[in-house]
């Protein structure tokens, strides 16, 4: 799949800013009055700018209201509602801590809930691809939501918990990258039942049906770069998870490492998911003979 | 909305005939034709004579290379557009309601006025028959010429797809396949036409007929080589055992 940058931005900054809002919902950390704002501040940034990057890939996005009617069919809506329940939510109880000193806590529970749900729904237009193997299982919401919760809890300044976090997320992701690899296979699709001739013999493609390239070629048969892989996978794991876990849990606390913890993590989770766009195969590229 | 209809009146769709398709693209042609000028936004044409020509098709023709186990090799020509699947995931994951499958015949269309240009109905086609438009940004797909089948300003034999009025070979075929009585179904039954991507679970309307199996491979000049045809017989037969006794 191409790995477009909007929507490399949009899940990566989205991600975090929803996760800061899961542990803020939960009070944690108790802030209030100007700390609280600043806390509040780059979760908004994150999770606005996020979406506002998701929109940048829409061929009209004039119309992306439209996007909140199909909530009972379309994973795309269900984000989209969510996003915006989440956001009217957390701004409520945000201006409770903020202006009133006062933790509305059952109002936080409920944010950080649908900040959890918002996370979960934007795997979810992934995972739901049958067409996409290698995204279409469980592993999808575990990676993603373990991005949120471990970006989450680093940006919220919780040494310990984040530095459990990220080393969990890390175990998760080779594992999610390992599986994923057999999944293509393990769906079955082939050339041969592609095209329904595999009863007559071996199937290969001949002449493509334009000379050019296409739609179908550049958004959803990406084969380039996919070499670097391997070594991608490695520098994204140090970076994402093993640096940022050695500064937490190893070095003593300061707020220029804690920076550069932050900085590491969201650099390696970008290109976690700029692998996960890049090595992911749609079945459409068996028309064509390539993956 | 964007959920699926639990039940269609008919389905309409295609039956492609592999064995009889020649590869000749005019249904590719005439499908373009027909669909730059009427329903929707136009088939864009970027730089198409120049260096990187690129477009949007609602029909391509794939031509594949079948190898048996034995004997020669097969050129298949492939043509593939909508499927008008009855359980279509691309319906299902728009999220504004642009896409969806008509209850009166089953055909999968997109209102370009509510889409959004996000792409992902064209993530879920396992196809690749959903193409957006680098011009208008609006999806486009396959629409059974709908504004051709039911058009009472057109001679009756031009109320079907441009595809199928075009196909000189007459290797495509439009009708309902849910009448077990319609001349498509009937053809289906009789050739065995299948589904492509069974295991996408998609339950495409459009039905393939595989090609008809080859005859073994003949010599046809075998038989005029023999020259020692039957053994011989009278005169010629004497003469001939003679000669083979004297060594």
């Amino acid at each position: 799949m191409h790995p477009a940058p909007s929507i490399i931005l949009f899940t990566v900054l989205s991600g975090l800013g929803f996760g800061l809002l899961i542990f803020l919902g939960l009070g944690i950390p108790a802030v209030t009055g100007w700390s609280a704002f600043a806390f509040f501040a780059i979760a908004y940034l994150l999770a606005v700018g996020g979406l506002a990057a998701s929109t940048f890939h829409l061929g009209h996005p004039e119309r992306a209201l439209k996007a909140f009617t199909q909530w009972r069919s379309s994973w795309l809506s269900r984000e989209a509602w969510l996003a915006a329940i989440t956001l009217v939510v957390m701004a409520l109880y945000g201006a409770g801590l903020v202006f009133f000193g006062t933790r509305l806590g059952v109002l936080g529970w409920l944010g950080a809930g649908l900040a959890l749900a918002t996370v979960a729904a934007t795997s979810m237009i992934y995972a739901q691809l049958k067409t996409v193997p290698r995204w279409h299982h469980w592993s999808t919401p575990v990676i993603f939501l373990g991005h949120a919760l471990g970006g989450g809890a680093l940006l919220a300044g919780e040494v310990q918990l984040a530095a459990s976090l990220l080393l969990v997320l890390g175990g998760l992701q080779i594992w999610a990258w390992l599986q994923g690899d057999g999944r293509f296979r393990a769906a079955g699709g082939t050339m041969e039942s592609a095209t329904g001739l595999g009863n007559i013999g071996d199937v290969r493609a001949f002449e493509p049906p334009h000379t050019g390239t296409n739609y179908l070629l550049t958004e959803m048969v990406h084969v380039v770069a996919r070499k670097h892989a391997v070594k991608l996978r490695a520098i994204a794991y140090g970076l994402f998870s093993i640096l940022p876990w050695a500064i937490l849990a190893l070095l003593p606390f300061s707020h220029t490492l804690a920076m550069i913890a932050v900085l590491s993590h969201i650099s390696g989770t970008l290109i976690s998911r700029w692998l996960f766009f890049a090595e992911a195969e749609h079945v459409v590229g068996l028309y064509y003979g390539k993956r | 909305m964007t959920s699926l209809p639990s039940h269609t009146e008919k389905k309409l769709g295609l039956v492609i005939d592999l064995d009889i398709c020649v590869g000749c693209h005019a249904c590719v042609t005439a499908c373009k034709g027909w669909n730059t000028e009427n329903y929707g936004v136009p088939l864009a044409d970027e730089d198409a004579y120049g260096a990187n020509p690129v477009g949007s098709f609602l029909n391509r023709v794939h031509s594949y290379e079948v190898k048996p186990e034995e004997g020669a090799a097969q050129l298949v020509h492939f043509p593939k557009s909508c499927l008008h699947c009855d359980d279509a995931p691309c319906v299902t994951v728009c999220p504004t309601g642009a896409s969806y499958k008509r209850v009166e015949d089953g055909i999968v269309l997109v209102n370009e006025g509510d889409c959004i240009g996000c792409g992902l109905c064209a993530w879920a086609c396992p196809y690749g028959a959903r193409e957006m438009d680098p011009t208008e940004q609006v999806m486009k797909k396959c629409t059974l010429c709908v504004d051709r089948i039911y058009n009472e300003n057109l001679p009756e034999e031009d109320r079907e797809p441009a595809c199928v009025r075009t196909c000189p070979t007459g290797a495509r075929h439009f009708g309902d396949l849910s009448d077990p009585e319609s001349a498509v179904s009937q053809l289906v039954a009789e050739r065995g036409g299948m589904d492509l991507m069974p295991e996408q679970g998609t339950a495409p309307v459009n039905k393939y007929l595989p090609p008809r199996p080859k005859d073994a491979p003949t010599d046809v000049l075998a038989p005029l080589l023999d020259i020692t045809g039957e053994e011989p017989k009278g005169f010629l037969g004497w003469l001939d055992k003679t000669l083979e006794r004297l060594g």
